[in-house]
């Protein structure tokens, strides 16, 4: 064995913590995909939206001064979330909209991937307007939690992650709740098991996607304002996030928000584990093979069904 | 394909283009000028390469760059450490793709849609972590002063205009060549459906792998040239999303599944976000990304389908004037059915199930079944709605495999083929809901259905032809199939099963939802074949019509074969009636009876 036992329980208690994040964030990828069934590649550039409300939030405006500095930047990456969704609601109104859902009917030529492009059409646009807005420069939320950390015997927990963890998780099982037992959440369900059904039952689908999308995005972004205080990132930062998003939501089950959940969890594990044996840079790399061996032997993913006919 | 131009004109178009591109770089006065014009073309080359896998077969790429940046690395590390001449290889460069193209393309194609797309996706991400891992960060080209032209440094930039034009009208001509050979109808029916495709025999897999490697070793090269004009090369710039974006947006822009829609989105785009960025690159440091976000979302919402069918819709090339029309040659609606070998006299058995089964999850499909279909037997399956019926023709034919029991055709084992290999073994199908090929004629879907059966592509279009006169169907050979109705569809469907001279039929409910008077003529057509000495096995629920159709009954019901024999005996068999057919058989004799 290259590692001993502490640094094992050290990495599967970092993969743990840094995995909740990633795990919030895939719910929110997973909401979108679930109910309309559109991958969405702008998704990480939503994350790095969330991390520049929260660093102006918390510094620009004025909550680590107001808050103080550990409960500042909490604070701000919740809000992050609502700035965003607001956002993303006007994104869909205006183009996603006209590709998805009622509007997809008259697209041809691209088919089911005019969707696809236009969220990388999106992407492109925020990761390049976020470098003209934000300059190039690496940023990051200052936190004293992130630079202290308890003890559990020889195992070190970064105080921030584990307060990140808290949130994440919380708001992973208010969102939960929100799908399961609300009105609107039902409908959001129903939406995405079947759009056409849900139609005639008098779902207004268009504003289901809109909900989804705009819930999708924001939870993202606050996924995004929680990493913001223990890592640095810059315009480009989302992308890095894509296959992590992409790599749980599929690990999951494509469409499940619980499955979601747990595939960000997983996710975090390996990559934080993967530094046991491979060189740091190839920590990503880990990810990616990860995803491909679930394409390959489980595309249904650990929640998910396969379904088809001939 | 129909909707190219003739093979000619598009000759003398790509030696014009040729031409003005070569005027125009005569015209430029500066070096910088030149570079972009070189840049324009190398991108239009990955452009063409993307569009050869994903314009004509419809699965989306998110990963060329993979390509793009293996070819550029051969590049500069054959001439880093082996002193290799970008000569040697760029064409080097395009048999790694290729093999790239294999490797990726041998796990890759056993996902569909959006799983494939993104699971290409990750091809680049991971092989640029690799090469940063490697030490690769920033590898420039050395300097050969002392034999530039050996080593592809020239002083004149127009040097690199020319080497890139060359590539790149390479690429057109291949893409040509595709477009209009049975590869490229291959590739254009598995885009629209692709289990129709490899039932009537295409090898999905095997056009699919060739189309992938081929548009591997293209992008390679271009990205191999490429090296040599940056002279430098870094993981981030040839492996990055945005190579791999910029080949499906410039495709989409101009025109995707064309000819001339990768090099137009080229020319347009490419000097645009270079040009802006020139000029802006300093205040708007992100100015070319944005530009092509925002030209990719416009061209999504206003015309999806791209700048060359706008203009060409515009410029009243309506598809009805296509000159490539294939139309029917005279005389071959009054040539009688093909004079078919002898066959073997009816009693050989050609079709042999014994003890097959296959289940989903807890649902025992198909338990058990035996069944034996004599040569020119006309065989009738029927048995209530999940009884298995479609199941046992997916077994037969290959889209399933059965985990238990024995399938013999001819005395051949059919189990583990693919369904081409199954259809090039002479049984042809239909679908319970029919498989056209919607945006193709009617001669072209039946033509897709004859290569299998055909030596050359005049060959398939003969019995294309002859087929479609065996089901009535000459008159609408031109017709686009999404524009048919049901009886239509359903004969077409009959036609490309039958266009290659299957021995075996398999008719997955081919009288369903036709009125009485369509239903003849579809009668007429399924006799007309067993006359030919086709066996065919049908299911239907349409009870009186198979009474008088079929030589013979099994009766399917919960995957089990519970009754077998002449359709008079087993109609009056009340077990089959009561347990099995119930209230829904008696009223629809009933109805008939009206």
């Amino acid at each position: 064995m290259p590692f001993s036992l502490v640094d094992f329980l050290q990495a599967l208690a970092a993969g743990v913590l840094v995995g909740s994040a990633y795990a919030l964030m895939c719910v929110g990828l997973g909401i979108i995909f679930g109910a309309m069934r559109v991958i969405n590649f702008a998704q990480g550039d939503f994350l790095m939206l969330g991390m520049y409300a929260a660093f102006y939030l918390s510094t620009a405006a004025g909550l680590s001064a107001f808050f103080g500095p550990s409960a500042g930047p909490i604070v701000a990456a919740f809000l992050a979330g609502p700035i965003v969704f607001a956002f993303g609601w006007l994104l869909h109104r205006f183009i996603v909209a006209r590709v998805t859902g009622a509007g997809a009917a008259q697209i041809e030529g691209a088919g089911a991937y005019g969707q696809i492009l236009v969220t990388l059409g999106i992407s492109l646009i925020l990761q390049n307007g976020g470098l003209i807005v934000f300059g190039s420069t690496p940023t990051g939320i200052r936190t004293p939690l992130s630079r202290s950390s308890w003890e559990i015997g020889e195992v070190l927990l970064n105080q921030g992650r584990c307060v990140s963890f808290v949130v994440a998780v919380g708001l992973a099982a208010a969102v939960y709740l929100f799908l399961s037992h609300t009105r609107q959440g039902k409908g959001l369900r129903a939406a995405a098991d079947n759009s056409q059904a849900a139609l005639y039952m008098g779902i207004d689908v268009d504003k289901a996607h809109r909900i989804a999308w705009s819930l999708g995005v924001g939870i993202t972004a606050v996924a995004g304002g929680l990493v913001a205080g223990s890592q640095s990132f810059q315009p480009y930062t989302g992308f890095d996030f894509v296959i992590v998003m992409y790599a749980g939501v599929v690990l999951g089950g494509l469409g499940s928000i619980l499955g979601a959940f747990w595939g960000g969890l997983v996710i975090g594990v390996v990559q934080q584990m993967s530094t046991l044996v491979l060189p740091y840079q190839l920590q990503n790399t880990a990810i990616f093979v990860v995803f491909l061996l679930i394409i390959f032997l489980r595309p249904q993913g650990m929640f998910g069904r396969l379904s088809e006919r001939t | 394909m129909t909707l190219s131009l003739p093979v000619k004109r598009q000759l003398w178009a790509i030696l014009g283009f040729a031409v003005a591109v070569l005027a125009l770089s005569a015209m430029l006065k500066s070096d910088y000028f030149e570079l972009v014009l070189t840049q324009v073309l190398l991108w239009a080359m990955l452009s063409v390469a993307w569009n050869i896998l994903c314009g004509y077969s419809g699965y989306f790429s998110f990963g060329h760059a993979a390509f793009w940046g293996l070819g550029a690395y051969t590049v500069a590390l054959g001439m880093l450490h082996f002193d290799l001449s970008p000569w040697i290889t760029i064409p080097a460069g395009a048999v790694v793709g290729g093999l790239a193209g294999a490797l990726i393309g041998f796990p890759t194609f056993r996902l569909r849609g959006h799983y494939f797309a993104l699971a290409m996706l990750a091809y680049p991400l991971a092989t640029l972590y690799v090469f940063q891992w490697l030490g690769y960060q920033e590898i420039p080209l050395p300097m050969k002063r002392e034999a530039p032209i050996l080593y592809m440094q020239f002083a004149n930039p127009r040097a690199y205009v020319v080497l890139a034009l060359g590539l790149l009208v390479f690429s057109l001509l291949i893409s040509l060549r595709i477009e209009n050979s049975r590869f490229g109808m291959s590739l254009f029916a598995i885009k629209q459906n692709e289990p129709a495709a490899e039932a009537a025999g295409i090898n999905t897999w095997r056009w699919k792998m060739l189309a992938l490697m081929l548009s591997g070793a293209l992008a390679a090269m271009a990205g191999g040239l490429y090296a040599v004009v940056l002279l430098v090369v870094t993981p981030e710039a040839v492996f990055g999303m945005l190579v791999s974006a910029q080949a499906l947006i410039l495709t989409l822009f101009g025109g995707v599944g064309t000819l001339w829609g990768p090099v137009i989105g080229a020319m347009v785009l490419v000097p645009l976000a270079e040009g802006l960025n020139a000029e802006l690159g300093n205040v708007l440091p992100g100015i070319q990304g944005v530009v092509y976000g925002v030209a990719i979302i416009a061209i999504i919402l206003s015309a999806p389908e791209g700048v060359y069918w706008r203009v060409r819709d515009r410029l009243g090339v309506w598809l009805s004037r296509r000159q490539t029309e294939p139309t029917v040659p005279p005389g071959v609606g009054s040539i009688p059915a093909v004079p078919r070998e002898q066959r073997a006299p009816v009693g050989d058995d050609l079709l042999i199930l014994r003890d097959v089964g296959i289940s989903f999850g807890g649902v025992r499909a198909l338990d058990g079944v035996d069944l034996t279909v004599p040569e020119g037997g006309l065989y009738g399956i029927i048995g209530p709605n999940g009884a298995g019926k479609t199941t046992l023709f997916n077994v037969i034919n290959g889209f399933l495999a059965p985990q238990r029991g024995t399938i013999s055709f001819a005395g051949e084992p059919l189990i583990g083929l693919r369904p081409s290999q199954v259809c090039r073994r002479g049984i042809g199908r239909t679908f319970q809901v029919v498989r056209a090929f919607p945006r193709m004629t009617v001669l072209e879907n039946v033509i897709v259905g004859a290569f299998v059966g055909a030596p050359d592509d005049a060959a398939a279009r003969r019995m294309a032809a002859v087929a479609l006169d065996q089901v009535g169907l000459s008159a609408r050979a031109n017709a686009v199939a999404g524009g048919l109705t049901t009886r239509e569809l359903r004969l077409m469907e009959l036609a490309r099963a039958l266009a290659p001279q299957p021995r075996l039929m398999l008719l997955d409910e081919t009288l369903a939802g036709l009125g009485h008077d369509d239903l003849d003529g579809i009668l007429g057509a399924i006799r007309q074949l067993r006359a030919d000495g086709v066996t065919v096995l049908i299911i239907e629920h349409t009870m009186q019509a198979m009474v008088q159709l079929v030589d013979h009954f099994d009766v399917l019901d919960h995957g089990r074969l519970i009754a077998s024999g002449a359709p008079e005996a087993v109609v009056r068999d009340h077990a089959v009636i009561e347990a099995y057919l119930g209230k829904k058989w008696a009223q629809q004799v009933t109805e008939a009876a009206k």
